[in-house]
């Protein structure tokens, strides 16, 4: 059963996009969700055995991969609670976008290539997230990375989506190398790449050193690290995180799925997967919980100015990845998954109602040029509504237990690093209310902007195809829209057809129900062990103090949530003048936090800049005007002059030729005596 | 039947053929390529014979031959193991889609052209399969003059100074391989490369033998600083030579390493990993920050070539399983991988006549084939799992940590320049909009095209899934080359990685009192 429900999605991939244009594009639509919905089904299937009939866990050898030594890896399927829960979240939502795909993606060109891509995503994540080994999670994590390149890249035609293409690529090759040195770090100490061998060894290693870069290192706390980077890459936190707002080039659907629900939720999977190496080394488990942390508030303030309305939500993302990361890092790793599990269903409901929202404001992305919408697109507003009340963690909505056992704790935990993160949680908890009641009043209330709008101008005047996206729609300050101006432009928003609110239902329903159903064997203090049996470090004396922390840490998320909601409604409802004159006021903080605290422009000046110059460097002072100069062309030089050619010929070869080689010989010799090999 | 002769000569007596053939010029160039055609495929089924009939469990040379020829100087001694099969099985497979790749792109003297080929592929089985080291050195240097040929007489508009500098580059070190191996056959009294490599040479002398040879195999592979005939070769080639050149010739470096320079010189080799390591550190940065400024299609591809063989001496001077089988993995997946993008850049080349990047954009459009296959073979390059990259890179950085942390990891930023460079070639020649209207009208792949690269495209989906294939037959000729390795003293550098118990940490100085022991 678990093979077909993970390899159904390739063979649909494969015939979708290899025989697209035989069997026709709604062949392969049809092929591909049909193929989803039934792993969908079995996902469920498998989750119940696990949450309701005490399943063990189980692997599945498919065929052997490398063998080289002592090294074997297999390509296997690995099964356990922690998989369980990760089926059902991919499946699911991959099902639902599939759906909404139909309607969202219904006058494209290319919507076999598109649903093709889907599926080799949800294959490749299946892999993730199955993997019996730390190979195994590499491929996965390599094949989510190619289809998120593909799709960001979907409508290749447009400049801004192949740069966020090949950014979100190359940041996460970024990751990838901490990954892969962490892996061959692994081997080195633990002799093998199986999970269960490693896992179930690390007390023998812990508290050992080795060298590592020719000083000496502790070995669970470099392993740890190592492998932490390659977290940081495929979740976008600090540092590493550049790549995901610009992912939003990619069709909505794509943000959805994959920059939501799954895929940037593999950073923290992984730590899970690995948590008890990581709970062998304080030093990994505070930079998790700083990292965290800091992701959290530099997303949500940059959250705070963003004026697109899936660059908002993508910061959220990217914020709500750092509250994971953190109650990692405080050794809550059940509430880590908890919160992953319902930041699923309320994130992709956001992402899809705000594709909603496009979809009927004519592909116009700028949210200062929405307002009033809420009568005119009532349903999508409404699941709006439902998704940003769990998302900032209103009274028994999915967020409310899973941002609340985050916070619980990481100040049950007590240590310096966890308490740090449980004030800058708190913080950034009212930072979402804010921004997300920003999101929904400039969408959904006030007086309608829309006239300001190019894509509205078009769409009234009629010069503008539907299927058109190859406009620069992103939301850079500078674009060539119109001054804000108020007014319908005798513009009629239409609510979205059944395909695409239907997955909003299901996921409103989610995100409504799935805390209150889930929270006790996620996080219970007796249940949680029960439900994650070993497949995951599950510290019950941490799960059971949760329960007892002081009264005013139970209430401040609630807190956090009205100041967030009432400071909201002041800024953009009772007083709509308050942010330019807040922004004016704060020039330098507005500035800072619009240039997304100049991450941007420092990577591009450093790594891109710095590169391209290197290479240049290389390539004519290094290659022609030594190596050649002094090499063949000195050679052909002498000849040409024809004195005593063959003795000089050979004498002025030899000698700049031994010249260079002893350059480089001496350059080397001293590079590692300094370094150590 | 004496099967490696037979691979080695028929292609020989078909090149004759070739350039005899009966007719006026147009008709003698038609037969000519279905010539060099049907040998070239009837040498790939005797290829695949050659790799069902080789028992990986049975002795380690097969199919051995010998004819003593000139004895004792020269002996027609052939027989190969997994690794001289390997190499043989990727050359015969090559071969037919440089005919086909060049079936409408040549017109100026086709039967030349076809025998320079076929010379070709006889000299490389020669080189893999030879088991007598002055065989090994004729069939080894041989092979550059078909390919000196191949770039001056059909090559582009520097093709004189491209192949001069290719000859150039390599002449010095195949004299001085020359006399070390003369003085190596003067100590061992055989020319047998058998008894050569179970042959303890002084230590002394290994130094000195070790960097003759390494003059030879660094220039051949490239190593950086010995690389920059490469671009110039790659450029001026027709994209037939390019994917010899790539596919092939490039792997004579690293055959040669393995074949010689470990097992006949191991105490040196352990010694002088030190030597190789830096220069393929330095490469792998150095040329994959080169290639990410390239505007020339096959210039960038070359220095990319650069990169990954570094990666495969590094591996090989890991001196581990895993660091030597993945080099040889390295070799071949570079081989089949390079050889398709040589080959992907010829089929836009011979449309729109130009390598410059700038000419072309947006042929998702208007070529989807081409751009599915192209993706695959620059995902391949990039080593994304599930391609035979990953495997290769994966086992050779993998083996080389065992040794040294700093190598690996400068070897594997490539992991991050790779795939930089790699998209952002496929970015400006499949993404984006067309730069002209001769790009926006370009065809997509025809069905010879397609019959060239689907094959590779397979092979590389193979040998990355289920990669066993190809290592199962190689496992003993490299065991037999680690063992040969085993126990050898290593640069006293600290390399040293074993892990210490818990707390307090000390650095042991186990490694110099251990060392002199092991010298004896």
């Amino acid at each position: 059963m678990i093979q077909l429900l993970v390899f159904l999605p390739i063979v649909t991939a494969l015939i979708a996009g290899l025989g697209g244009r035989v069997i026709g594009a709604t062949a392969a639509k049809g092929l591909t969700t049909a193929g989803l919905f039934v792993s969908a089904a079995l996902a469920w299937v498998v989750f119940t055995q696990f949450w309701l009939s005490g399943a063990q866990g189980y692997t599945v050898h498919v065929l052997d991969w490398i063998q080289s030594g002592d090294l074997r890896v297999a390509w296997a399927l690995k099964v356990d609670t922690l998989t369980a829960v990760m089926l059902v979240v991919i499946t699911s939502v991959s099902a639902l976008v599939h759906l909404y795909s139909w309607g969202y993606m219904a006058e494209d060109p290319s919507q076999g290539r598109f649903f093709a891509y889907l599926s080799l995503f949800t294959f490749a994540m299946l892999m993730l997230v199955t993997a019996d080994n730390l190979v195994q999670m590499f491929f996965g994590w390599e094949g989510v990375g190619l289809a998120s390149y593909l799709l960001i890249g979907f409508w290749y035609y447009k400049p801004s989506a192949n740069a966020a293409a090949m950014k979100a690529f190359v940041v996460n090759r970024v990751g990838d190398f901490g990954f892969s040195l962490g892996i061959f770090a692994t081997f080195l100490v633990f002799g093998t790449v199986s999970l269960d061998a490693i896992l179930g060894n690390v007390g023998a290693h812990a508290g050992q050193t080795f060298s590592f870069l020719g000083g000496r290192a502790d070995v669970m706390t470099t392993l740890c690290l190592l492998l932490f980077v390659g977290a940081m890459g495929k979740s976008a936190q600090l540092g590493l995180h550049t790549w995901l707002p610009d992912a939003m080039e990619g069709p909505t659907p794509v943000s959805a799925l994959i920059h939501a629900a799954t895929m940037v939720t593999a950073g923290v999977f992984m730590v899970c997967r690995l948590s008890p190496m990581f709970e062998a080394s304080v030093t990994a488990q505070a930079v998790v919980t700083y990292v965290g942390a800091a992701t959290a508030l530099f997303a949500a303030s940059v959250a705070l100015v963003q004026t697109d309305i899936k660059r908002v939500i993508a910061y959220s993302t990217c914020s709500q990845l750092g509250y994971m990361f953190f109650a990692a890092g405080s050794g809550a790793y059940g509430a880590a998954m908890f919160h992953l599990f319902t930041h699923a269903f309320f994130k992709a409901l956001l992402f899809l109602g705000a594709g909603s929202v496009i979809h009927a404001m004519h592909h116009e992305q700028d949210m200062r040029f929405y307002g009033a919408l809420r009568k005119h697109i009532p349903i999508t507003f409404a699941m709006m509504t439902i998704g940003t009340l769990a998302l900032t963690g209103f009274f028994f909505t999915a967020g409310y237990y899973s941002k609340d056992a985050i916070l619980e704790a990481a100040f049950a935990n007590g240590s310096d690093h966890a308490r740090f993160a449980f004030v800058i949680g708190a913080f950034v908890a009212l930072l979402t209310s804010f921004y997300s009641w920003r999101l929904v009043f400039l969408t959904f209330y006030g007086e309608p902007r829309w006239a300001g709008s190019e894509h509205i101008q078009h769409a009234v005047h009629g010069d503008h195809g539907h299927d058109d996206h190859a406009h620069d729609t992103h939301a850079h300050d500078t674009h060539a829209h119109h001054a804000p101006a108020t007014g319908t432009a005798g513009y009629h928003p239409h609510e979205s057809p059944l395909s695409m609110l239907l997955p909003l239902f299901v996921l409103g329903l989610g995100a409504l129900g799935a805390g209150w159903l889930w929270h006790e064997s996620f996080v219970g203090a007796h249940e949680g062990g029960e439900f994650w049996r070993g497949s995951l470090a599950f510290r019950e004396p941490l799960m059971e103090a949760m329960h007892h922390v002081p009264e005013w840490v139970v209430w401040t998320p609630s807190v956090a949530f009205f100041l967030g909601l009432i400071g909201a409604w002041y800024a953009y409802l009772r007083r709509p003048e308050t942010p330019a004159a807040w922004a004016r006021t704060f020039s330098w903080a507005y500035a800072f936090l619009t240039h997304k605290w100049y991450f941007d422009e420092l990577y591009h000046f450093v790594f891109v800049r710095g590169a391209q110059a290197l290479g240049g460097l290389f390539w004519v002072r290094g290659d022609q005007r030594t190596i050649d100069r002094f090499g063949p062309d000195g050679a052909a030089t002498v000849v040409a002059a024809g004195a005593v050619a063959l003795k000089r010929f050979q004498s002025g070869y030899v000698y700049s030729y031994a010249l260079v080689m002893l350059v480089g010989l001496a350059a080397s010799a001293a590079w590692f005596l300094r370094g150590g090999l | 039947m004496p099967i490696l002769s037979i691979m080695i000569l028929l292609p020989v007596v078909a090149a004759l053929v070739a350039v005899t053939l009966p007719g006026e010029a147009p008709e003698q160039a038609a037969r000519a390529r279905i010539v060099a055609l049907a040998t070239t495929l009837l040498e790939f089924a005797l290829g695949v014979v050659l790799w069902t009939g080789f028992d990986a469990s049975g002795a380690p040379f097969q199919f051995v031959e010998k004819l003593p020829l000139f004895a004792p100087y020269l002996a027609w001694h052939l027989g190969i193991d997994g690794i001289a099969l390997m190499l043989i099985v990727l050359s015969v497979f090559l071969m037919p889609m440089c005919i086909l790749a060049s079936w409408t792109s040549i017109s100026k003297r086709v039967p030349e052209y076809m025998a320079a080929f076929l010379l070709m592929e006889s000299l490389m089985i020669g080189t893999f399969a030879a088991r007598d080291i002055f065989l090994f050195y004729l069939f080894f240097e041989g092979g550059l003059i078909p390919m000196f040929l191949i770039i001056g007489v059909w090559g582009g508009a520097r093709r004189i100074y491209a192949s001069y500098k290719f000859f150039l580059y390599t002449l010095l070190g195949s004299v001085l391989m020359l006399v070390a191996m003369l003085y190596m056959v003067g100590i061992a009294g055989s020319t047998d490369i058998g008894v050569l490599a179970t042959t303890d040479f002084d230590k002394g002398a290994q130094f000195w033998l070790f960097l003759a040879f390494f003059a030879s195999f660094a220039v051949k592979m490239p190593m950086w600083p010995v690389h920059t005939w490469l671009p110039d070769a790659h450029v001026e080639a027709p994209t037939a030579g390019s994917v010899i050149l790539a596919g092939v010739l490039l792997k004579l470096g690293g055959y040669g390493f393995v074949r010689f320079s470990l097992p006949m010189f191991p105490d040196a080799s352990a010694q002088l990993i030190w030597l190789v390591f830096a220069l393929s550190m330095v490469a792998v940065v150095y040329t994959s920050l080169v290639a990410l400024v390239q505007r020339d299609m096959k210039k960038l591809i070359a220095y990319s070539s650069v990169a990954h063989m570094a990666f495969v001496t590094a591996g090989l001077f890991a001196l581990n399983t895993q660091g030597i089988e993945g080099a040889m993995v390295m070799m071949l997946s570079h081989g089949l991988v390079s050889g398709a993008l040589f080959l992907c850049v010829g089929v836009i080349y011979d449309r729109l006549h130009t390598r410059e990047i700038a000419r072309y954009g947006g042929l998702a459009d208007n070529m989807p084939r081409y751009a599915l296959l192209l993706m695959l073979f620059t995902m391949a390059s990039v080593g994304l799992p599930a391609t035979s990259g990953f495997v290769s890179e994966f086992l050779v950085l993998l083996g080389l940590y065992q040794v040294s942390t700093w190598a690996t990891f400068w070897m594997t930023t490539g992991i991050i320049l790779g795939a930089a460079y790699m998209l952002y070639l496929y970015w400006r020649v499949a993404f984006g909009t067309a730069a002209g209207e001769d790009a926006r009208t370009m065809p997509d792949l025809s069905g010879r095209e397609l019959a060239i690269l689907v094959p590779i495209a397979l092979a590389v989906l193979w040998m990355g899934i289920y990669p066993a294939s190809f290592q199962v037959p190689m496992k003993p000729a490299v065991a037999a080359v680690v063992d040969r390795l085993k126990g050898r003293e290593l640069a006293t550098l600290p390399t040293e990685m074993s892990l210490t118990p818990a707390l307090p940490t000390v650095i042991a100085p186990a490694h110099a009192a251990e060392a002199p022991e092991r010298t004896h």
